[in-house]
């Protein structure tokens, strides 16, 4: 099965709308215009960011902390907005 | 083969178990309920090896059994009426997704008022889901055709899901004698499920995902119409083989009954077909030459077939247990749009039997001396006749 | 064609009587059908159920208007329904009472017979709700000759959840009841 969007006729469409490409390959990450950073000093490991994140991007570290997964992350803000001690910040990317 | 009296729920129930159904999800409902007892005590005495899962509403039982069909389980479910409905958003998503699920939907009135009693309406106005369609006369033929659904439904030509409706009561909770086939034959006739694109976790897929305006999108739609094309082929070649292995004999989408030189033929679908057929039999021997042709299938429509069985006719009465409002019935609809531009005889609508309002000898005489009148003035007076309405 | 209409309220057996006697219609080589008067079924409530047996398989599938016989499960429905509805006029009526048939003065061929005791010494069902349709179908064997006693046995052994015996012991009891 060839990715859909290299295909040019009805022909070499599969009958069914499936793709061996899985939406892991999806980078969401490129749509952000906004970028969290974790404050450590502030960060109390609640994990409140990390249920929240509507895009499964936030793994916990070892030591309880959030890692953001910027490949995904959409810059969508909500981890800062529920964040309890500002601990999260956005930042505007490319600056 | 060992032949029973069985009700059509118990033949639904057993046609699902002798296919193998392996994953059933179903929520019950007045008259479907004993299709899923059945099958839950199959379960649970060990008898069929499936996963029965308990859901909360038709809508879950119908999303559990597209995500099953899609990891190459064979499926199976059952519904009606206001179950069916509220199935209907993702019964589109079934055929898109191009889940072979096999359904059976005891056909009974949608509310209000109440009505736990036969009408089409609720198949009927699942018409555009692209489901395929069937409407069975018999036990029997819910049985025989659950099982040739599996193989019409999971063949890679095709990979569309099918219901078949059984009628409330008339055939759901009414005592027949039902062949049940020995399971090594059915083995022998239903192959294993091999999906196309089976959901496997080692191999991942997106099924399913967006398709923008100019990316995919009318492509994947014709291509489920071109499948639709090719069922009633299909089907033809398998009732074949069917009537070889079992020996029961099934005339593709439609059931031709004493039409040959029938002067007035009725058109109709469902168990009430048993009623008009005993009429033909009483009005021949007056020397009245009716006849009846059963509409086996409602989706694909099968138009060349109708031409050709009503070429010779020179009227046709269309029985609809079922209406679409602000217009007609929808089976005499797709009639008259088959015979359009062609030399049409005299064509007219009966309206009877909405509500699981019996349906007797004495109505379908009636509709036959109708019919025989419109024919004698040739002009009809009313096109679209309710009957039995208490005025 | 013969056609047999059933009378009884919820929970007594009658749909279950249509059933056992298509099937035992069945075992003597007939085409049968049966099936209950599509209501909402509740225990008490007046229901109806049919069974067809003919010799050709059978087409139609509206419900009986022209029984040629009437099995009442319960003597009290005499009162609130007209059971005779219909009826061919060589049709019998069979009534589960502890009367003598002139008791009911029908225009019709009439018989009875007291399934409601013989059921309570079977023990079947509970004494305030006896189950009587297998004694019932004993005596419609007898009084109808259009099934045999040891077919109806048959279709009670393989149809019965439970008490196999005790429902044939009463068909028996009743077959050999039964007044006309």
């Amino acid at each position: 099965m060839k990715r859909l969007e290299k295909l040019v006729s009805i022909k070499d469409l599969p009958e069914a709308p499936v793709s061996n490409v899985p939406s892991l390959n999806q980078k969401t990450g490129t749509w952000r215009v906004f970028r969290p950073i974790v404050d450590k000093e502030k960060c109390i490991k609640c994990s409140i960011c990390w249920r929240c994140c509507p895009d499964i991007s936030i793994e916990i570290d070892n030591e309880g902390f959030p890692i953001i997964n910027y490949d995904y992350c959409k810059g969508c803000g909500i981890c800062a907005h529920e964040c309890p001690k500002t601990a999260i910040s956005m930042d505007r990317e490319g600056k | 083969m060992v032949k029973k009296i069985m009700t059509g729920n118990i033949a639904a129930a057993w046609g699902a178990r002798l296919s193998r159904a392996e994953v059933i999800a179903a929520y019950p409902i007045t008259p479907q309920t004993i299709i899923v007892e059945k099958l839950a005590q199959f379960v649970s005495d060990g008898e069929l090896k499936a996963e029965y899962l308990h859901v909360e509403s038709e809508h879950s039982a119908m999303a559990a059994c597209i995500a099953a069909s899609q990891t190459g389980a064979r499926t199976f479910t059952a519904t009606s009426s206001q179950g069916l409905v509220l199935m209907h958003e993702l019964l589109h998503w079934a055929s898109g997704a191009r889940a072979p699920i096999v359904m059976a939907n005891v056909n009974r009135a949608l509310a209000p008022p109440w009505s736990v009693w036969v009408e089409h309406t609720d198949m009927m106005s699942q018409r555009d889901t692209g489901w395929i369609q069937f409407y069975a006369e018999s036990n029997q033929e819910v049985l025989d055709t659950t099982i040739m659904c599996y193989k019409l439904c999971e063949d890679k030509d095709i990979q569309l899901p099918a219901m078949i409706g059984l009628d409330a009561f008339y055939l759901s909770h009414t005592s027949e004698i039902v062949d049940i086939p020995d399971q090594e034959k059915v083995d022998k006739f239903l192959p294993k499920f091999e999906p196309a694109y089976p959901l496997d976790v080692e191999n991942p897929l997106s099924i399913g995902s967006l398709s923008m305006p100019h990316q995919w999108y009318p492509e994947f739609r014709y291509k489920i119409q071109e499948a639709m094309e090719r069922v009633i082929p299909k089907l033809n070649k398998i009732e074949e083989e069917f009537y070889k292995e079992f020996g029961r004999k099934y005339t593709g989408p439609l059931e031709l009954y004493n039409t040959e030189d029938a002067e007035v033929v009725l058109i109709i679908s469902g168990a009430a077909t048993g009623t008009v057929k005993e009429t033909v039999d009483i009005l021949r021997k007056k020397g009245i030459k009716v006849g009846v042709i059963r509409l086996r299938m409602f989706r694909p429509f099968p138009s060349d077939y109708l031409v050709k069985a009503l070429s010779k006719i020179s009227f046709i009465g269309v029985i609809d247990r079922s209406f679409s409002f602000g217009h007609e019935g929808a089976i005499y609809s797709e009639i008259k749009a088959s015979l359009y531009g062609l030399n049409a005889p005299l064509i007219k609508n009966f309206i009877v039997g909405m509500g699981g309002r019996d349906i007797t000898t004495d109505t379908i005489t009636k509709i036959y001396e109708n019919c025989f009148s419109c024919l004698k003035n040739n002009k009809i007076d009313i096109p679209v006749e309710w009957i039995d309405i208490k005025v | 064609m013969i056609e047999i209409r059933f009378h009884g309220r919820g929970g007594q057996g009658a749909v279950v009587a249509s059933n056992i006697l298509a099937d035992a219609a069945f075992k003597e080589g007939k085409y049968v059908q049966a099936f209950p008067y599509f209501g909402v079924e509740r225990r008490g409530a007046p229901v109806t159920s049919f069974t067809r047996i003919d010799k050709d398989p059978i087409k139609i599938k509206s419900q009986v208007y022209k029984p040629n016989y009437i099995v009442v499960l319960d003597p009290t429905l005499m009162n609130v329904t007209d059971v005779t509805s219909g009826l061919d006029k060589d049709g019998i009526v069979l009534i589960n009472s502890d009367k003598y048939p002139k008791y009911y003065n029908l225009s019709f061929k009439t018989a009875t017979v007291d399934a409601t005791s013989i059921a309570i010494e079977n023990k079947l069902g509970s004494r305030m709700a006896p189950i009587v349709n297998t004694s019932i179908l004993g005596a419609f064997a007898k009084i109808s000759g259009e099934v045999m006693l040891e077919s109806i046995v048959l279709a009670i052994k393989e149809s019965a959840p439970s008490k196999k015996e005790e429902n044939i012991k009463a068909a028996k009891q009743a077959y050999e009841k039964t007044i006309m």
